[in-house]
């Protein structure tokens, strides 16, 4: 018993320890298992997760960079910043999303729709990103917010800075901006990094064209959060980059005087300097509020204005395509004259209408002009004379002088908006058409009909063109200090008052570029520009300033939307008695003052008429203006010393 | 009639004194004093709530542990059948009157603790089968018959934690129980049968698991599918341990858990933040004081003369270790999310009472060990 027992106890303690001995092992392997474990993680793998942690710790809240400023050319704001009051809503700190809008609606006014977009919106975000939920809230309503926030979790007001426009009168040279589309973030590269609630872009006009450098640089707070997203402590701020400051060349009294003229019309007016380009003033009307856009704009003013066919979005100065009518005349009379293939003097007789072609074409004056030359068909826009004259040019090379003169082509590389119009030539016709050109095409080109679309800040450009002599300017909006030859040519005008100035001084000191062959004839469409405003029978002559400080030359313009009917013709209809829409458009281009011509202006007034009765009374206005301030212009930047 | 070596009987206090494991002893101590750096850095810092109660915890128990030492290990040896019944009465005490928290039944309400009988049945489980395979001939281990009452008891104990639910602590019951079968001999066919019967009713226990089991288990074989969700834990846990490097990023400084990114991070996550905060280093550390801790209970089954002793102590040295894998190799991310504590460095009056009972009834090994139990 004792033998067998004892024997029995020491097999079994032998089988124990042998089993024991195999766990042993088993467990060393399953220890080595763990180690390598830990060394991959801790040691191989380590730089990977610290990175993770770190993803884990902080967090970065993009701050809406400040938006530079726009300017006129007196430093006067035209584009700038306030401060506006907002509240966000970091939909993960808040108990129930539910109850905090119900809450909302009763401190706030907010529509259902409203806070059904909302909510579409936070279900697409991250959690933590915060939303806006109102940008732009009144004092009275911000601190109503701010009283209540104790019971309003994951909502907070915030004090921001947002766009604020002074006045309407540039709102299409300036644009307007709005907040960011998905197909803005699509388009514009430098949005991609730049993704702020809240922050908005450039949609139109220069706030378009600068976008990228006005906007800024992005700024960001970086906190360490918790697992529950709470901010423990601020780690760093960046408070990002202003956008840059823009300075133009408009002024913005005339810009509002110009607005307040213009009044409803559908119409347009550029004012540029003709030595270096500067654009003074480039109003189009009617206008609208750029402010109401900042914030959203609102659906009902939105459908307002995209139903108005007045089309007071549209910047009918750059982008507005007009047949430019008589005004081309000028353009007709001087590529004649370079081509030699009429001498001034040459008459031709206006007898109210001609045939040619098997096509009667008619003069706007039904009875006749009689004997006409150069001067006097400029004068009194006789259309006869010019279908001879354009019969005997030819489209091609009026084309040729057209599209030297700035036709056809954009003016200003700020304005996405801008068009080219068009430049009738057989070649153009061919391509664009596929027609052959029909000589009759010729009589109407020679008249701004027919195939010629032209923009207002190219026939302010053409204008410019012709009164500073006929060298060729590069148009600018933007304020540009190396590029400003105002200075020396100021100089030169101190150094020799009244004097006009010499071609061949302004080719080489001003690095001109002439763009006629004999610059007499150009003298010879100015004095004939002249003779149209100031001379009796001139078709601006009711509209003239006979104040030698402001005396302009111009010539007036109206463009047919529709062919008169021959039993329109016949009961002499007038303008008046037509159709809104169908009235002509009237244009008048100028430059003034006549003794030393400064500044170049275009007038488009979209079915106003006649440019005599319509658009040459706004050009008269705005030139008084534009000359009074002219001095006051050059002070500001042309004290000795001053870079310019 | 073979009279039984009286001498260890009569030992005098002098002798059971110098005869206690200082060793096993001190590694205790050193643990249980990591431990409380650890759960003062759970804290944020500060000595709060878990840290104090952690601490009197810890020496309430380890008094008990050096009180229990000195327990004769026949005492252990007679009473271990009552014991296991007496836990499991506990247990089905549980599903009557238990505490719920979180979807889980699984404490009595005590006036001072709330008791999981679920952690004591680790240790009753292992005592009831050491005895029980002490006093079977040898021949007779591998009998049909006998092999009925140890699933038996292995079972009913099982059976009534999965019900609670509580899927981590059944397995670790169970895998104590198993050892003490494999040590005392139990045929491998025999494990391999009940390994092809648990697979056949695996189906049937899916069906029986909790949603979020189901989730649990399935996220362990892809926690990067749903990073948000039920893998969020796997995954934070990685973060925090990979990115304690070699030298850890410095005591109180784990941002992981000090940012909540750690879930239970007193309880079974506590190495994940003493990882973080102490890195491989200190992970190394921590492993070799369990090392040392179950070396030491091994030796103690080595020297012991009886097969209890033996039993016992290699089958609660096994269990320990298995569940110091099993935390670790779950917030390592070897092993599912199973509700699992990690000895002695977990929050958690139960499972630090049956441990300190289990090294208790081990150092009684060590002082009595050559003193027979039947």
């Amino acid at each position: 018993m004792f033998s067998s027992g004892s024997g029995n106890t020491v097999i079994k303690s032998k089988l124990i320890s042998r089993r024991m001995f195999l766990l042993t092992v088993s467990k060393a392997v399953v220890v080595v298992g763990v180690l390598g474990r830990l060394i991959s993680l801790q040691i191989n793998e380590s730089s990977k997760y610290k990175t993770l942690s770190d993803k884990n710790r902080f967090r970065e809240w993009k701050l809406a960079p400040e938006r530079g400023i726009i300017k006129d050319y007196f430093n006067t704001e035209i584009a700038s910043n306030k401060q506006v009051y907002q509240i966000h809503l970091i939909p993960e700190n808040t108990q129930s999303i539910e109850e905090i809008f119900v809450r909302l609606k009763t401190i706030l006014n907010i529509s259902d729709k409203k806070i059904f977009s909302l909510k579409k919106k936070i279900a697409k975000q991250k959690p933590w990103e915060p939303i806006i939920i109102s940008d732009n809230l009144n004092w009275s309503e911000f601190s109503r917010i701010n009283l209540f926030l104790h019971e309003l979790q994951g909502v907070e007001p915030i004090v921001s800075v947002a766009r604020v426009y002074k006045d309407s009168s540039s709102a299409h040279v300036l644009g307007y901006v709005s907040q960011v589309s998905a197909k803005d973030l699509k388009n514009k590269k430098y949005l991609k990094e730049m993704s702020v609630p809240g922050m908005a872009v450039g949609k139109t006009g220069l706030e378009r064209r600068l976008d990228e450098q006005i906007i800024g640089e992005v700024g960001f707070q970086r906190y360490e959060v918790n697992a529950f997203g709470k901010r423990i402590k601020q780690i760093k701020v960046d408070p990002g980059k202003a956008g840059e400051h823009f300075k133009t060349t408009l002024d913005l009294e005339i810009q509002k005087y110009t607005a307040q003229i213009l009044g409803d019309k559908a119409a347009s007016v550029c004012v540029m300097d003709i030595y270096n380009g500067d654009i003074v003033s480039l109003v189009s009307s009617p206008s609208y509020d750029p402010n109401a856009f900042v914030h959203g704009v609102d659906r009902d003013y939105w459908n307002n204005l995209i139903n108005n066919d007045k089309k007071p979005l549209t910047n009918k100065a750059v982008s507005g395509l007009y047949p430019p009518g008589s005004t081309i005349k000028t353009l007709v009379a001087l590529s004649a004259l370079e081509n030699k293939i009429i001498r001034p003097l040459d008459t031709v007789k206006c007898k109210g209408k001609i045939e040619l072609f098997g096509e009667k074409f008619h003069c706007w004056k039904k009875k006749g002009h009689g004997i006409m030359n150069m001067r006097t068909g400029i004068k009194r826009s006789c259309d006869v004379y010019f279908y001879e004259v354009a019969r005997r040019l030819g489209v091609d090379r009026l084309s040729e002088t057209a599209k030297k003169f700035g036709l056809g082509k954009k003016v200003l590389r700020d304005f996405f908006e801008e068009r080219s119009g068009v430049v009738p030539s057989t070649s153009w016709k061919k391509k664009y058409i596929g027609q052959n050109w029909y000589l009759g095409e010729t009589l109407h080109s020679g008249i701004g009909q027919g195939y010629f679309q032209s923009t207002p800040i190219q026939l302010c450009l053409m204008t410019a063109q012709i009164a500073n002599g006929g060298f060729e300017i590069k148009p600018r909006i933007l304020f540009d200090k190396r590029k400003n030859s105002l200075k020396e040519y100021l100089k030169f005008k101190n150094e020799n008052p009244g004097q006009p100035l010499p071609a061949d001084l302004l080719v080489s000191n001003f690095d001109l570029k002439p763009l006629f062959k004999n610059q007499e004839n150009i003298k010879i469409i100015k004095d004939a520009m002249y003779s149209s405003s100031n001379e009796p029978g001139g078709t601006s002559y009711r509209s003239r300033l006979e104040d030698k400080r402001f005396t302009f030359a111009g010539k007036t313009g109206s463009s047919q939307i529709r062919k008169f009917t021959e039993a329109q013709r016949e009961a002499e209809v007038k303008q008046e008695q037509l159709k809104y829409e169908n009235r002509d458009h009237a244009l008048f281009i100028a430059f003034a003052p006549v003794s030393d011509p400064k500044y170049a202006i275009s007038v488009v007034v979209e079915h106003g008429g006649t440019g005599s009765s319509a658009a040459a009374p706004i050009a008269k206005k705005v030139i008084k203006k534009v000359l009074e301030r002219h001095s006051l212009r050059q002070s500001i930047h042309s004290l000795p010393g001053d870079s310019i | 009639m073979f009279q039984p070596r009286s001498i260890q009987s009569s030992l005098s206090f002098r002798d059971k004194l110098f005869s206690i494991d200082y060793v096993l002893v001190l590694s205790i101590l050193i643990l249980g004093v990591v431990s409380m750096f650890a759960m003062y850095s759970t804290d944020g810092g500060q000595i709060k709530y878990h840290t104090e109660s952690h601490i009197i915890r810890f020496f309430v128990f380890f008094l008990m542990f050096f009180i229990l030492s000195f327990v004769q290990i026949r005492f252990w040896h007679d009473t271990s059948y009552l014991i296991y019944f007496a836990f499991l009465i506990l247990l089905i005490g549980v599903k009557y009157f238990g505490l719920t928290s979180s979807g889980s039944q699984r404490w009595l309400n005590f006036y001072f603790m709330n008791l999981q009988p679920s952690e004591l049945m680790k240790i009753g489980l292992i005592l009831f089968l050491a005895k029980y395979y002490h006093r079977i001939p040898i021949e007779s281990v591998n009998r049909l018959k006998f092999l009925f009452l140890p699933i038996f008891v292995l079972i009913c104990p099982v059976l009534l934690v999965v019900m609670q639910p509580d899927l981590g602590t059944s397995i670790l019951i169970a895998s104590g129980g198993l050892v003490v079968a494999w040590l005392a001999g139990v045929r491998v066919k025999f494990f391999a049968y009940s390994i092809l019967v648990f697979i056949a009713l695996l189906p049937i226990a899916i069906s029986f698991l909790k949603p979020y089991q189901k989730a649990r288990i399935l996220t362990f074989l892809n926690p990067e599918k749903d990073p948000l969700g039920a893998g969020y834990q796997i995954i934070q846990s990685k973060i925090a341990i990979g990115s304690g490097g070699l030298f850890g990023k410095g005591f109180l400084n784990g941002s992981q858990s000090y940012l909540d990114y750690l879930p239970e991070k007193h309880t079974d996550f506590i190495f994940t933040l003493f990882s973080e905060e102490f890195g491989f280093a200190g992970s190394i550390f921590i492993l070799s004081l369990y090392a040392l801790i179950v070396s030491r209970i091994v030796k103690i089954g080595n020297i012991t003369r009886s097969n209890f002793g033996k039993l016992y102590c290699y089958s609660f040295a096994t269990a320990f270790f298995i569940y110091v894998v099993v935390n670790m190799g779950m917030v390592l991310g070897l092993l599912p999310i199973v509700g699992s504590p990690l000895p002695i460095m977990s929050y958690g009056g139960s499972s630090m009472m049956a441990i300190m009972l289990g090294l208790g009834i081990a150092m009684s090994c060590k002082i009595y060990k050559d003193t027979p139990v039947n």
